[in-house]
């Protein structure tokens, strides 16, 4: 249960359209995650699943029906949305048993389902506050309570996340992970933090300006990127770039190495530069090196220990093996 | 720092004085009624019973004898009543649409209905007549009942509209999710959500159909009269009975006066809305 296709789909507002054609499929029990800068479609693109807006043109299949025309509340799926978007006048009890409610199952069966949620989700002490009592934790977790007594054929999550602080971030991260991993069931997953792409995905679709740039593992997206863009995305600290003589050396229009496959050498390395802002995270420090005539500023990941000061004189070196490069297009050269 | 405290402490003096004295330079023809309404028609007009008098029943026992005031009430209760439950039933699915489906013309619609607001009421007066008199509806309740209700509609809409507005999409998005039909959507989310809003516009618009009187008093003549036409009716040729225009004054805004003393709160928020997110 839980395969959708979207077929050719297309989406304008007025004159402008934002979804150009598009081919996707997700697979039964998958993870799939839409990252993308602002702007660039993956909320249309859920909220075209969900049915939420309408689709200008195209098909969407969800378990081989065609749901194009079908209602929101029709299609069988749950959305956990930014806002929480709970029902602020029923109490987390009533906010979860709501869905249950709509589609007319007992109050003895709605109570064991609620019930039964609420305990994986720690929130068997909560259930007859209101949300204006609750905290932005509890809040997130009564939404996705909400979508999991349904047993959906797929969650859909809009950037669930983003208005949590740091630390629960992670945190809900790793809660919706093992979810998944327990319930097996189809999510996607909206997102414009690459961080939370690259650790919870199965699937990764980036976007950009309503096209999938590619589609592939955490790991195939890292290792290989398309192009320019998505090697740009993904990966943090970003990756560096460079287009002059270092690139047509090898045969490219750009090279791209990310920060952590550039070796800093006590002896003399092929690159040199001096030491900007050194960022000290403990495991790792990232400097920020200028005047090595690849760009303005290069980034590595090196070592916690590293003590580079500013101004400080280093060598490079990077791995010849994970240099990617790029033809003029900004399309990979395999 | 002296200046300051010597202006607050002013301020905090002249303000509750100068509220008062607005308050009662408004409140003091209503005042003037009610004392009035206990006068005899002839002390009515005497400067010197203006405060001290005998204070009588007789136009109240006259008002309720001779005019037959119950019925009048019970016309003005029904009017109210129905086009104040019209204007919600109306208005909230219609407000509904424009908050959360807009469509290219919804801004459109909604400064049409408000210029109907601004139609001068004489304009449309004989034309009215005639048609109400052509189908057999003039002095009838679903006559003033459907004028009362269209001329307060789009206010009633707008204000819903307003408060609807407020309710985060997302939570009507979350309820489609959730499996709720378009129904189960007022029912079960935007009415109670909005249950304040809602309330406040129900009053508003009681209020104003209670008091309309530019149709009530020429679309009616005994069976639909309202209040309103009674209080015209005591318009005698021969001059105005103030004590007996009085009693029959203060009857017809008694009831509004105390439905809205304790509806204050909801009434402050209806008149204010928009004013402060």
């Amino acid at each position: 249960m839980g395969r959708i296709v979207l077929d050719k789909v297309t989406k304008s507002f007025g004159e402008t359209q934002v979804i150009p054609p598009l081919n996707l499929t997700i697979e039964e029990g998958e993870f799939a995650v839409f990252v993308g800068p602002s702007g660039c479609g993956k909320s249309t693109l859920l909220r075209m699943i969900a049915g939420l807006e309408d689709l200008t043109s195209g098909e969407l299949h969800i378990d081989g029906k065609d749901m194009t025309a079908v209602s929101p509340s029709k299609r069988g799926l749950a959305m956990v949305f930014q806002s929480y978007a709970l029902y602020p006048h029923m109490s987390v009890r009533k906010n979860i048993g709501f869905p249950l409610r709509m589609e007319g199952m007992s109050k003895a069966e709605i109570d064991e389902k609620v019930n039964a949620a609420a305990k994986s989700l720690n929130l068997l002490n909560y259930l007859d506050r209101k949300p204006a009592a609750l905290s932005g934790g509890q809040r997130q977790r009564v939404a996705i309570g909400r979508a999991i007594v349904r047993n959906p054929k797929a969650f859909l999550f809009d950037e669930p996340l983003s208005n949590l602080d740091a630390a629960l971030r992670v945190g809900m991260r790793l809660e919706i992970s093992e979810m998944h991993k327990s319930m097996q069931n189809t999510m996607i997953y909206v997102t414009h933090d690459q961080v939370e792409a690259m650790t919870m995905a199965d699937k990764i679709v980036v976007l950009q300006g309503g096209c999938i740039e590619q589609v592939g593992s955490p790991l195939e997206l890292y290792k290989t990127p398309k192009n320019l863009f998505v090697a740009g995305f993904i990966g943090s600290p970003k990756m560096n770039f460079s287009q002059g003589e270092e690139a047509s050396r090898r045969g490219a229009a750009t090279i791209g190495i990310r920060p952590e496959h550039i070796d800093v050498l006590s002896e003399a390395g092929i690159w040199h530069g001096t030491v900007g802002v050194a960022e000290h995270l403990g495991s790792d420090t990232f400097l920020h090196v200028h005047d090595t005539g690849l760009a303005d500023s290069i980034t590595i990941r090196a070592p916690g220990d590293v003590n580079f000061k500013y101004g400080d004189k280093i060598s490079l070196s990077p791995r010849e093996d994970v240099i990617h490069k790029f033809d003029a297009q900004g399309q990979r050269i395999e | 720092m002296a200046i300051v405290a010597q202006t607050s402490k002013f301020a905090k003096f002249a303000r509750p004085v100068l509220a008062w004295c607005v308050g009662l330079f408004f409140f003091f023809p209503i005042f003037w009624m009610v004392l009035t309404s206990f006068k005899t028609d002839a002390d009515a007009v005497k400067p010197a019973f203006l405060l001290f008098f005998t204070p009588t029943l007789e136009n109240y026992l006259n008002m309720t004898e001779n005019y037959d005031y119950w019925r009048f009430a019970q016309n003005s209760a029904i009017t109210a009543i129905s086009a104040t439950f019209f204007n919600l039933i109306v208005g909230i699915p219609a407000a509904y649409a424009m908050a959360f489906n807009p469509s290219k013309a919804t801004k459109d619609v909604l400064m049409w209905m408000l210029s109907t607001k601004m139609l001068p009421a004489a304009a449309v007066l004989y034309p009215m007549i005639f048609l109400a008199k052509g189908l057999g509806l003039y002095d009838t309740h679903i006559l003033v009942i459907t004028v009362v209700s269209l001329i307060n509609l789009p206010l009633a809409i707008w204000m819903l509209f307003t408060y609807f507005k407020e309710i985060p999409k997302d939570i009507i998005e979350a309820g489609q999710m959730d499996g709720v039909n378009t129904w189960g959507e007022i029912k079960e989310i935007l009415v109670p959500l909005a249950w304040g809003g809602i309330v406040s516009t129900a009053l508003l618009i009681f209020i104003f159909c209670w008091n309309e009187a530019y149709w009530t008093v020429r679309l009616t003549t005994i069976d639909a009269a309202t209040l309103s036409k009674l209080i015209e009716g005591n318009r005698a040729p021969e001059g105005l009975f103030f004590g007996r225009l009085s009693a029959v004054s203060t009857a017809a805004v008694g009831p509004i006066v105390v439905i809205g003393w304790f509806c204050q709160k909801q009434l402050v928020k209806g008149l204010t809305f928009g004013a402060v997110k």
